[in-house]
């Protein structure tokens, strides 16, 4: 099942996906383009990725929070240019009780954030473009000295 | 989606040498974001000697026209499966250079 999309994203698909007569509970999440940025005014954004990297990453991430709490878990990540509002990522998890939803939702929107080859790049109103880097400055794991 | 890059690629450490030039190994270099704009290409191709490491591709690109501006500490992937600098290159691999990843 690919994850990446360049159309709009909508929650029913996925939790159509995930849903089942043994799960009792249904966690969805939205990510949606803000109009600020540290401070700054976005007028639009856009992701591009490492496409095959990212479908990968991503399975595995999935594999991960089922292995762990025993959920069924789906994922959807837009690329390509976004206004403010549009939803950018939605996941949706199933599991027999709710904890195991929320966990393995927070797992898995935690995980991608860091390790999913994903990039953003934000337009603000006053005309100019960056890239976003999280990481602002933080050491990161392979070293090239 | 259309800038897709092939997949099905070897993961694992050993080489098939049966494919490699006798003289060394051809290994393409995957940029994205800001690398791609710094290098001014989505993709170069390096012909190395065998034996030679993810160390090996990333000291060439830093000599390259805007390759000075990377920043010094690099996040790798070989074959889309991260890798450290010490990491052994095969023909036909893959290297991709990943800036810091902002998803979700």
């Amino acid at each position: 099942m690919s994850h990446l999309t360049t159309d709009p994203i909508t929650l029913d698909p996925l939790v159509s996906r995930v849903g089942g007569t043994g799960y009792g509970a249904v966690v969805t999440f939205l990510g949606t383009v803000r109009d600020h940025h540290e401070g700054r005014e976005v007028s639009r954004l856009e992701y591009s990725a490492y496409g095959p990297m990212a479908e990968a990453e991503i399975d595995r991430i999935v594999e991960e929070a089922e292995g762990r709490w025993s959920c069924h878990a789906a994922v959807a990540h837009r690329l390509g240019v976004l206004g403010i509002g549009d939803v950018a990522v939605a996941v949706a998890v199933a599991a027999p009780h709710r904890a195991e939803a929320y966990e393995g939702c927070r797992y898995i929107m935690d995980e991608l954030k860091q390790r999913v080859p994903i990039w953003k790049r934000e337009a603000y109103t006053d005309g100019t473009e960056e890239w976003v880097d999280p990481t602002e400055g933080r050491v990161l794991e392979v070293g090239d000295r | 989606m259309t800038d897709l890059i092939g997949s099905s690629l070897p993961t694992d450490n050993a080489c098939v040498i049966d494919s490699a030039p006798p003289t060394g190994i051809r290994v393409s270099l995957l940029l994205f974001a800001r690398y791609a704009e710094l290098l001014g290409a989505n993709r170069l191709e390096f012909d190395l000697p065998t034996g030679a490491t993810v160390r090996s591709i990333v000291s060439l690109v830093r000599t390259r026209s805007g390759g000075e501006s990377l920043p010094s500490v690099l996040l790798v992937a070989r074959n889309m499966v991260r890798v450290d600098l010490d990491a052994a290159l095969c023909d036909g691999d893959e290297v991709a250079l990943l800036p810091p990843m902002a998803g979700g």
